[in-house]
């Protein structure tokens, strides 16, 4: 049989090697961290301290403002310096919390717990607290995701460690070194779903995490270790879904509509802090990396940190400096115009070109070749798309499912008359969204 | 960090394949066929290649500076429709027929619809059957020094049976580029591998103008006559160059397969009952016209969806 993976996808250039073996160092930050109140999809938090208030590393600073939401910690001590608007990595403006580091870590009590001894609620009320989102970058509370209607209709908890984006290697290097926060994580959401079996769905130009995975599951009789077919976007939620089952969902379903959870690696990270040790997000592993940095590397980092930072502490840009600096991987990252941003629970990584393949390129007449359809992994018709979304043919793309992109950039990607496809789609995406939103 | 920084929308990266490359690649393919042509039928078969791409690319430049457009002649494209023209001419043709051809492909089929990718018809076919009709006898005059007999198709409409060595090998009369069925698959072989096109047209296309033979060619199911259909006239040229021009071709998966049967029925149609023995490059051109309509019928099922939509309308 041959290995599990959807149909469609493409294969750029991985780029891995320049820091996937790079071992994690801890970067302590600097002066001043900054929390925006949006790490999260759903409603913003609500600062809970106030400017000039003292602050302990772990302490929580801004509650979740509703069911949707996420509470945000410190990751520092020190004080509060303002609370005021601040950049992040999209590019947009988000209200933040300051504050000032004071350097001397001083740290809240947590309070561990026996895993196998807490009651289901427990157990999601402890991911809530700690304020775990999905870090692989959606950013969706896990707490809302941990609590489906029918939770005994779940019968997969899927492990996402597939980390398709070129060049990203925090996943791997979390699978490479702590495979047991993985797995333990793994092991507390299945204490939730009883009628689950735990699926970590890795791609197989990742042998050795799969030997690592494999080894430390062997007398774990719920968990199995899938290898995936190495292509983009395998790690896209309903790709991965349809690898690891079969089974198929649309932009209106749920992954529990296909009884179904997934989780990114450093999610269940998190979520084994949260429960075993009480421990609120206030880390996660951060890829600094790209042909301009002249020492690509993954550190441990802090909430809160400095972009910029991070950059010198990877040796700065080489000689000729980077024409393109994008937050995330290449495919769906931010390009990013200032590095004056602070790095939150879902951004994983810090990508520096050298060479910008893209900005100068100018579009030509679509040939009708085909190849965006071949690659579209939502089997959508993307030239047809970016052409209704240009002429603002909102039924006709709402038609030819237009609504079911997943904005992947496979079709920009493959396309040879070089058209910017996603981009139309994902702005006509938006116009019917906020259509629809005023209604 | 003076220096500014890019910024622009997801991806940031993209694949090798541009459409000048792409170009290239169905150049490189259609070389074997080109060459077996020229080493068929002489020089003045290399002469007509040179010619219409010449008056393919010159009309293309013309064109574009007359309406204050950039050229667009580096594409390469211009390059392919001349040569598929050239391919589909029987080597007798004056040559200013040859050259008019390669206006009217450029300048009416392409141009006038606007330019690449907007055209409806495959320009080379479209000036191939212009000619045919403004300058029938000269079309249809495959008689050479070397080729004194009718072409295979009109053989076998007169009850001959022909050599299918010779069809295949292509040492047979007919226009340039279509006679040897082997050079024609080492250039899809090679279309294939480089990833240019997909079988769906040509399989869809060949099948069912098999299955149409086997039922309405009148020989039963000799399979001599079958394989002598297939290796003679313009039909492998047509499956594999003609009818999967990517323009003029449906761009859904369903809709390619659609689009092949259409190209297999007519021509089965058109060489069984006809007024000529051929029948290819009407049988693409008018498939080209069906193209919306069944791209607009073959909406593919996106990932995940669900039938519903049925009851609802």
């Amino acid at each position: 049989m041959g290995l599990r993976t959807f149909k469609g996808g493409v294969h750029p250039f991985e780029g891995k090697e320049l820091s996937k073996d790079r071992p994690v160092e801890e970067y302590l930050p600097g002066k001043d961290l900054v929390f925006p109140v949006s790490q999260h999809i759903g409603a913003p938090a609500k600062p809970v301290v106030a400017v000039g208030d003292a602050v302990k590393k772990g302490q929580l600073i801004a509650e979740a403002g509703g069911f949707v939401s996420a509470n945000i910690y410190s990751s520092v001590s020190g004080t509060v310096k303002a609370i005021a608007p601040h950049r992040v990595a999209t590019g947009d403006m988000v209200n933040s919390i300051v504050i000032e580091n004071d350097g001397s870590y001083e740290e809240v009590a947590y309070e561990e717990s026996e895993v196998g001894s807490l009651s289901k609620e427990a157990i999601i009320e402890k991911v809530k607290k700690a304020g775990v989102v999905g870090m692989g970058g959606a950013g969706f509370p896990t707490h809302v995701k941990l609590s489906p209607k029918e939770p005994d209709k779940i019968d997969y908890i899927i492990a996402n460690c597939a980390e398709c984006e070129p060049y990203l290697t925090s996943d791997y290097r979390r699978m490479m070194d702590n495979p047991e926060l993985l797995v333990g994580g793994m092991k507390i959401v299945l204490q939730l779903f009883d009628n689950a079996k735990g699926v970590l769905g890795v791609e197989n130009n990742k042998p050795d995490c799969i030997a690592k995975l494999e080894e430390i599951c062997r007398d774990e009789p719920r968990i199995e270790v899938v290898a995936l077919q190495t292509k983009y976007p395998q790690g896209g939620e309903r790709q991965l879904i349809k690898a690891v089952t079969g089974r198929e969902i649309n932009s209106k379903m749920l992954p529990a509509d296909a009884g179904c959870i997934v989780d990114n690696v450093e999610t269940l990270v998190c979520i084994y802090r949260a429960v075993k040790e009480g421990k609120p997000v206030m880390h996660r592993i951060f890829t600094v990396t790209g042909d301009a940095v002249k020492e690509p590397r993954n550190f441990y980092v802090s909430v809160g940190t400095n972009y910029a930072e991070l950059l010198e502490a990877a040796g700065g840009l080489k000689e000729g400096g980077a024409e393109k600096m994008i937050s995330g991987g290449p495919m769906m990252g931010f390009s990013m115009f200032d590095l004056n941003v602070p790095i939150t629970k879902t951004n994983s990584s810090l990508l520096c070109l050298s060479k910008d393949d893209v900005s100068h390129l100018e579009p030509s007449a679509c040939i009708n070749c085909g190849r965006c359809v071949e690659a579209c992994p939502e089997l959508l018709v993307p030239s047809r798309l970016a052409k209704q979304a240009d002429l603002k043919l909102g039924e006709e793309f709402e038609k030819w499912n237009g609504m079911e992109c997943i904005e992947c950039g496979s079709c920009s990607f493959i396309c040879p008359a070089r058209r910017p496809l996603a981009q139309s789609i994902k702005t006509m995406k938006k116009d019917i969204l906020a259509a629809r939103r005023k209604k | 960090m003076d220096n500014m920084l890019h910024v622009s929308s997801s991806p940031h990266v993209r694949a090798k394949d541009s459409t000048n490359r792409i170009m290239a690649y169905v150049i490189l393919a259609l070389l074997p066929t080109s060459l077996f042509g020229i080493f068929n039928f002489g020089l003045k078969a290399l002469l007509l290649i040179v010619l219409t791409i010449a008056s393919c690319v010159a009309t293309e430049w013309v064109f574009e500076k007359i309406i204050h457009k950039e050229s667009t002649i580096s594409d390469l494209s211009a390059v392919v429709t001349g040569l598929l023209l050239a391919l589909n001419l029987p080597v007798t043709l004056p040559w200013w027929e040859a050259v008019l051809g390669g206006v009217f492909a450029i300048a009416i089929v392409k141009m006038m619809f606007g330019g690449l990718g907007q055209n409806f018809m495959n320009p080379a076919l479209g000036a191939r059957c212009f000619l045919l009709i403004a300058f029938a006898a000269d079309m249809t005059n495959f008689v050479t020094d070397t080729y004194t007999g009718a072409t295979p198709l009109a053989a076998m409409r007169n009850g001959e049976v022909i050599n299918n060595m010779d069809a295949l090998i292509g040492r047979t009369a007919g226009t340039i580029g279509e006679t040897s069925a082997i050079a024609i698959l080492i250039g899809a072989v090679i279309l294939i591998l480089l990833g240019v096109i997909t079988l769906a047209i040509p399989a869809s296309y060949l099948i069912t103008f098999v299955v149409f033979m086997l039922i309405f060619g009148g020989h039963g199911f000799d399979m001599n006559y079958i394989v002598a259909q297939l290796c003679s006239g313009g039909i492998m040229l047509g499956a594999f160059f003609m009818a999967t021009d990517y323009v003029t071709s449906p761009i859904t998966p369903k809709g390619r397969i659609v689009f092949g049967i259409c190209c297999g029925i007519l021509t089965g149609l058109f060489r069984c009952f006809g007024a000529n023995a051929e029948g290819v490059s009407f049988a693409i051109i008018l498939s080209n016209i069906f193209v919306p309509m069944i791209e607009k019928m073959t909406i593919p099922r996106a990932f995940g969806q669900v039938k519903e939509k049925k009851e609802g309308k």
